[in-house]
């Protein structure tokens, strides 16, 4: 029983950095119908800004706010008028096409530019360890658990409660409607971008440290990141929060009870079960179409 | 026009004959994988271009033909078995995964063949017993067809070429089939394809499953001629990269996939001196091609003939605009001129 309380205990962490990469991914699909492929290398890249702006001797903190200000620009603006806006015409599987290419790029483009072997990177928790009860748990397990719900329950009280937030939920749900009542489509849709980047940013900071920095650290972040947001439900936002948590948690458990080998298959299973039963996901509302 | 096309063919097919003479071993070995290549993604092609499902997992389906050729080779059964037993199983991976997936479209598709990569992948890597895990399968033999060795890379070349045109002809008398017709219904309007009576879901379910067999045959093509496979040839990337070269060379074009392959196999040969910033490249064109060309490479002439035919037409529409207003001017001149005379006969 402690063995599964602990097992439990360390999958939540990583759940929740799942979640955080699949909120994201959620809030981009709601607000401009983009899929996004590179959602990924969208974490992995601002993990090599962040070590990039400590060599230059900025201090951590500082580095993290330049970061997110950073991505901000690249990963949201950057992203949403050079890729988004001119395929957003097209449809839906030319952008994720062009995402995939975009991910490629930045994968190669990191490799290629700065290095290809995995760097460590400093952790925003110390590493203590507590006994309770017959459970050891790792501050940081506890400390990543508790910054990404912190972040997404943040991230939810705004686009619930803010005035703002609430323009954005109504841009997602009806874009003619919603600027027909005055409201700023383009504006909110690329305040989903900046929100988007900026949690990137924050999964970064948490997923690197055990992680390490490397080129190709998003390839299987943005897998686990996409199947979360399908299993919790693509068109709500708590979806993405229970996906992470549940792929995260069975993750730890059948890599303990069945095999590790087979760790990274199971959100695939859960994935095609959910689709079988029930294909908007566990949270999700039914959309009227057929075929 | 209609003696051009088949001279075109007919060259296209004797270059391809001549060509290996005048290359070195190297050269050989990288046309016969471009060839394995379009055979795999003609298969896609089936199921993406031109039956509209998305499938990111034609890697998982090109390794089980790989290693169906590599274990029966290994327990003494000839190539020639292991081959369709590839495919085959393929077919059936197809349908089984199909089934449960092809009740979702588009991105969920994807996703759905995405996961079975991966599973495919670590059941490869893990097996030990019959995949021979991370280290791989080596020392393949190569067949030997009516007593020809084919171990000899040019003979191998003629089998890979034999395979191509085979595999091409067989595609291009499904797709004018009935069968093919409805497969591009599907694809074009769904709804309206079932309300004329197609069954969509064994119609989408057959693609996908040819698609799959087809990329069996490339895979125990493929083992044979690289005589060592080991799990990182079928990585999910590697279905990414197949997908993208069927959306480079245009979806639902026949010959798709010939430009498709040429510009992921041989193209990167050429762009050696780039070495690591090629995939850079390569994702960039990617998105700028989908910006400029987003129906791929081989739509550029139809594209350039729509521009004609709307140039031409508004030019058309211009100077009838203009007769027009020649002739309302000569009609009101007409008029001003009669109304003169009245006046004039009055006076």
């Amino acid at each position: 029983m402690s063995d599964f309380l602990q097992l439990l205990l360390s999958g939540l962490a990583t759940g929740s950095i799942y979640a955080l990469a699949a909120l994201g991914f959620t809030l981009l699909w709601q607000a401009s119908g983009t899929i996004n492929f590179a959602q990924g290398e969208f974490v992995m890249l601002p993990a090599f800004l962040m070590i990039i702006f400590m060599q230059m001797d900025i201090s951590f903190f500082a580095s993290f706010i330049i970061t997110c200000a950073a991505s901000v620009v690249l990963l949201g603006w950057l992203f949403k008028r050079g890729l988004v806006d001119p395929l957003f015409k097209h449809g839906m599987m030319p952008i994720v096409v062009a995402t995939i290419g975009l991910s490629i790029a930045m994968r190669n483009g990191v490799r290629a530019g700065y290095s290809a072997q995995p760097l460590s990177f400093p952790s925003l928790f110390t590493n203590n360890v507590y006994h309770f009860a017959g459970i050891s748990v790792s501050s940081s397990d506890i400390g990543t658990f508790l910054m990404a719900m912190v972040l997404v329950l943040l991230t939810q009280t705004f686009i619930t409660k803010t005035v703002t937030g609430r323009a954005m939920q109504a841009v997602a749900q009806n874009t003619e409607s919603a600027s027909v009542l005055g409201i700023n489509v383009p504006r909110m849709i690329f305040y989903t971008f900046a929100i988007n980047a900026i949690l990137a940013a924050a999964a970064a900071l948490l997923v690197t440290p055990t992680y390490l920095a490397k080129f190709d650290m998003g390839e299987s972040l943005g897998n686990k990141a996409f199947f979360a947001a399908i299993i919790g439900g693509f068109n709500n936002s708590n979806g993405a929060l229970i996906g992470g948590l549940l792929v995260g948690v069975c993750e730890n458990l059948a890599a303990a009870y069945i095999s590790p080998a087979y760790k990274d298959a199971v959100a695939l299973i859960i994935f095609m079960i959910v689709i079988l039963f029930k294909p908007q996901g566990l949270l999700g509302r039914k959309e009227e179409r057929k075929v | 026009m209609k003696l051009r096309t088949p001279l075109i063919w007919l060259f296209c097919l004797s270059a391809l004959l001549v060509v290996p003479f005048y290359l070195k071993t190297y050269g050989v070995h990288l046309l016969t994988t471009w060839l394995i290549f379009i055979i795999a993604t003609m298969g896609l092609n089936l199921t993406t271009g031109y039956a509209g499902q998305k499938s990111l997992g034609q890697a998982a389906f090109f390794g089980i033909g790989a290693y169906t050729v590599a274990i029966f080779l290994k327990l003494g059964i000839s190539f020639w078995i292991g081959l369709p037993t590839g495919a085959l199983l393929c077919f059936l991976a197809g349908v089984l995964l199909g089934f449960p997936a092809l009740r979702v479209q588009t991105i969920y598709l994807a996703f759905a063949t995405l996961g079975f990569n991966t599973a495919v992948w670590l059941v490869m890597r893990n097996e030990e017993w019959l995949t021979g895990g991370t280290f791989g399968m080596n020392n393949i033999a190569r067949p030997s067809l009516f007593g020809f060795s084919l171990d000899n890379n040019r003979n191998f070349y003629f089998l890979a070429l034999s395979a191509t045109v085979i595999m091409a002809l067989l595609l291009k008398g499904l797709i004018h089939s009935p069968w093919g017709k409805s497969f591009t219904a599907l694809r074009d309007n769904p709804i309206r394809a079932e309300s004329l009576g197609i069954n969509t879901r064994s119609y989408t379910l057959m693609s996908f499953a040819i698609g799959a067999a087809y990329a069996g045959i490339a895979g125990g093509l493929y083992a044979s001629l690289v005589q060592f496979i080991d799990p990182s040839l079928f990585t999910v990337g590697a279905s990414i990269m197949m997908y993208l070269m069927v959306v480079v060379g245009g979806p639902g074009y026949f010959l798709g996939p010939v430009l498709g392959s040429a510009v992921g196999i041989v193209l990167p040969e050429w762009l050696r001196f780039a070495q690591a910033w090629y995939l850079l490249i390569f994702g960039v064109a990617v998105i700028l091609l989908m910006i400029w060309l987003p129906d791929g490479l081989l739509s550029i002439p139809e594209r350039i003939r729509a521009r004609k035919a709307a140039r031409l037409a508004s030019l058309a529409r211009s100077t009838q605009a203009n007769q027009n207003i020649a002739l309302m001017e000569r009609e009101t001149l007409s008029k001003a001129a009669q109304l003169n005379e009245a006046s004039q006969v009055k006076s």
